[in-house]
């Protein structure tokens, strides 16, 4: 047989760690820098692009996609040409991938901060970012497939299947997700409404916790793992049975993320019974990678790679079992909205993630620059600090979850809540906020450590080279089934054909929640008083959505007594119809917004905007104060009404012609609201005539991006309040 | 097109069947993923679980 010589390609695999170091950094300091901000809301006073809401998108997607998405394509680059036996198809490809893939995330770290988001979670890049990640992403799988048929070893080890699972299931989640219509350059609106925009986009963000953060982090297990405690994988039957029950359940979860939402029930049903089905694959998953270790325990105290894959395998078994707790309605009803979910999230990125891709950069720097690890104890130093800072970080959010939810829901016994006012609950919970901050500052420290050692370590290596390996190459054989070949086993080497089955089982569960919400009428009852937003409740809209407002505020009240109380009629299905994007949020930092509409008066949100301690005294909402000196923009309005008619939207040609009338006829009435304050009216007028003396140019308030924000405010959830009483059905 | 589909879809007649569909899915989903693994043998098992572990022998350079 014909030995073939070859060169592992090391370089690319270098490059991303870099770039996985240099993001874990950013990620997590914007991160911190939003934990500091719960506690001093001001931090950032006046800089609208370091305003909390543009921020924490910035921090989940720098974390997710360029922290633990670079630490993916450093440990795939690294085990798949290995374990193929092959160099990387193309090294074109591989640097099409890398640079691609930076170029992206550092756009998304400028158009985030300006307030261009989609305000899908996880989802927020906009569509001319979105094609650039479809494009990149089939440049990866493309160069993995590639990879795959030139591989000089037959089968493939399981890593792999995950790896091919991760590519094709990411790229359907991605395209399904991010349709939408372009209005301007950076401008778009979700093909979908409401209720719909809501079950494709947690059909996407379950998902992409699914198949970003899981998936091919299990691969990256199955490989690193063995190779860290130098033995086999425990069992890999039960390997085989993981992955494909994995594949084949998480994908119909999603729904759980909306529970006593206005989703139809049947579909929030079916979310709970695969979530719950999910701790069989998972659990297997755990054991079986804890279960390496049997009889290499001793090796866990000594080296520290091995205790970072020890703390991340059980990070992965702890998120995993709540995850489907959490999909039990009961404890959902409590957990939902409140930091109990910031403290699951967070097991899983900083232990599952962020430690088993320490673990991973601790093995393989040292392998790749032919050297040994700088210092073992520094690594061990990162190591309690990463731990005492996720013990830390999570245990309070637990606590703070708990506690709050319990207050939202605390009734006196003459039937009025105990804490009416929403900012009690957030004062109970501060010393919480505080605990979090200093474990996240805890985390970081063991990261720079990381850095620093890392650092060291390269410089006391060679330099990365290629590295030569050889294989016998591949005898060509029939892709018909071979005598005494089983079904899996030969299907183990049809990598185009496993690329197909794995998509199907994962496509069954997408396609029987998303087909029948999207496409049966009666899923969504209508209701005749819900009628579309108004041109300059619609530019309002858009402020709400450039400026982050959902990532504190849900617009969405769960049919409890407790939410009915506080905040009235709970939500409708029928009321979003015309809600492209849906805006139900998953978080309350401050209290629900969907009916806050006729509330307060519109010299009350100004005031607020202005200053929101000095009308909600200690309140943590940071001001927004461009918001009332800033001319808004409404030039686009006819185009934004056209896009939302090819969307189903009811706009007549009339109100499309008369957009521009109809937008200053309201903001005028607003303006002449606001003069019923006579504090505002004496320092408006003051304002007007300092300007008037000095010649400097003079926004009008109704032109003012807050006006358009109040009109908006002033909607929310009033569709269904006729002359003054509430109709919660079809009449 | 997805009012093509819709119409469609909602004239699908005996949807009640497809409760007894699921349950024959998964039941023929996972007896086959049982099937597969239990009969398949134990010396492709153990190779295919050593790989990882196979990669790192260095070719000699001295060789052709």
């Amino acid at each position: 047989m014909e030995i073939q010589q070859f060169h592992y390609d090391n370089k690319i695999v270098q490059k991303f760690l870099y770039a996985t170091m240099l993001w874990g950094v950013v990620g997590m300091l914007v991160g911190l820098l939003l934990a500091f901000m719960f506690l001093f809301p001001n931090l950032t006073d006046g800089i609208s692009w370091l305003s909390f809401g543009r921020l924490r998108p910035l921090h989940t997607n720098a974390v997710i996609f360029a922290f633990v998405g670079n630490a993916i394509f450093a440990g795939v680059y690294y085990s798949t040409q290995r374990l193929l036996k092959a160099r990387m198809f193309s090294d074109v490809l591989s640097n099409i991938n890398f640079w691609g893939w930076q170029l992206i995330i550092v756009s998304a770290a400028i158009t985030l901060p300006l307030g261009y988001t989609t305000s899908k979670e996880y989802a927020e890049l906009e569509w001319p970012i979105d094609l650039a990640i479809a494009a990149v992403w089939v440049v990866f799988g493309w160069n993995l497939i590639g990879t795959m048929l030139r591989r000089r070893q037959r089968h493939f080890y399981v890593a792999i299947w995950f790896y091919l699972a991760t590519f094709v299931t990411v790229a359907v989640l991605h395209i399904f997700n991010s349709l939408e219509l372009p209005v301007s350059a950076l401008k778009s609106y979700s093909v979908y409404a409401g209720v719909q925009d809501a079950l494709v986009q947690w059909w996407y963000g379950h998902n992409a916790v699914a198949f970003f953060l899981t998936t091919p982090f299990l691969g990256l297990m199955y490989y690193f793992v063995p190779k860290a405690a130098n033995r086999p994988i425990y069992s890999y039957r039960l390997s085989i049975v993981h992955f494909w029950s994995l594949i084949f359940i998480y994908i119909w979860a999603g729904p759980h993320h909306l529970l006593y939402s206005a989703l139809p029930d049947w579909a929030q049903n079916l979310g709970v019974t695969f979530s719950i089905m999910l701790i069989a694959p998972s659990w297997g998953g755990m054991i079986n990678g804890l279960l390496t270790l049997r009889g290499a325990w001793d090796k866990v105290r000594t080296s520290p790679v091995l205790k970072f894959m020890v703390v991340a395998i059980t990070g992965y078994g702890m998120a995993t079992f709540e995850g489907p707790m959490l999909s039990l309605k009961n404890i959902n009803a409590i957990a939902h909205f409140s930091d109990w979910i910031i403290a699951h999230v967070h097991v899983g990125a900083l232990a599952w993630n962020g430690f088993m891709t320490f673990g991973m950069i601790y093995w393989l720097v040292p392998k790749m620059f032919k050297t040994r690890l700088y210092s073992v104890p520094l690594a061990n130093f990162h190591f309690w600090s990463g731990t005492l800072g996720i013990v830390l970080y999570a245990l309070p959010m637990y606590v703070a979850g708990f506690t709050q939810a319990l207050m939202w829901k605390d009734f006196n016994p003459d039937g009025t809540l105990v804490y009416g006012n929403f900012l009690e609950t957030v004062h109970e919970i501060l010393p919480m906020y505080w605990m979090r901050a200093i474990g996240g500052t805890l985390y970081l420290i063991g990261m720079v450590v990381l850095i620093y050692n890392i650092i060291a370590t390269i410089r006391m290596g060679s330099k990365v080279e290629d590295e030569l390996a050889e294989a016998p190459a591949l005898t060509r054989v029939s892709s018909k089934r071979q005598a005494g070949e089983t079904y899996h086993t030969w299907l183990e080497r049809l990598p185009v054909r496993f690329a197909i089955l794995s998509t199907i089982a994962i496509l069954i569960g997408g396609v029987v929640q998303i087909i029948p919400t999207l496409l049966v009428k009666s899923n969504i009852p209508t209701i005749s008083s819900v009628t579309p937003y108004t041109p300059l409740e619609l530019e309002g809209r858009d402020l709400y959505i450039r400026e982050g407002c959902v990532g504190c505020h849900s617009q969405m009240i769960r049919p409890f007594r407790s939410e009915v109380e506080r905040y009235g009629e709970y939500a409708k299905a029928g009321e979003y119809v015309y809600d492209h994007p849906f805006l139900w949020g998953s978080k309350r930092t401050g209290p629900d917004l969907l009916r806050v509409g006729g509330k307060y008066s519109d010299n009350w949100h100004l005031n607020h905007m202005y200053d929101p301690q000095s009308t909600s005294s200690g309140s943590i909402m940071p001001a927004y104060q461009w918001l009332i000196r800033n001319q808004h923009d409404r030039s686009n309005i006819e185009g934004k009404m056209r896009a939302m008619v090819t969307l189903g939207v009811p706009y007549t040609e009339d109100e499309i012609a008369g957009a521009i009338a109809n937008m200053d006829a309201q903001a005028t009435q607003i303006e002449k609201n606001l003069y019923n304050d006579p504090e505002f009216a004496r320092s408006y007028e003051a304002e007007k005539q300092e300007a008037a003396a000095t010649g400097s140019p003079f926004v009008e308030m109704r032109d003012r991006e807050i006006v358009s924000l109040i009109a908006y405010l002033q909607r929310l959830g009033t569709d269904i309040k006729i002359e003054g009483k509430t109709i919660s059905q079809n009449q | 097109m997805m009012k093509f589909v819709a119409e469609n879809l909602e004239r699908i007649e005996g949807v009640a069947n497809y409760p007894m569909f699921s349950l024959l899915l998964f039941f023929v989903f996972f007896v086959t993923l049982f099937v597969w693994v239990l009969t398949t043998s134990k010396s492709h098992i153990q190779e295919m679980s050593e790989l990882p572990l196979k990669d790192d022998q260095q070719p000699n350079p001295s060789e052709p």
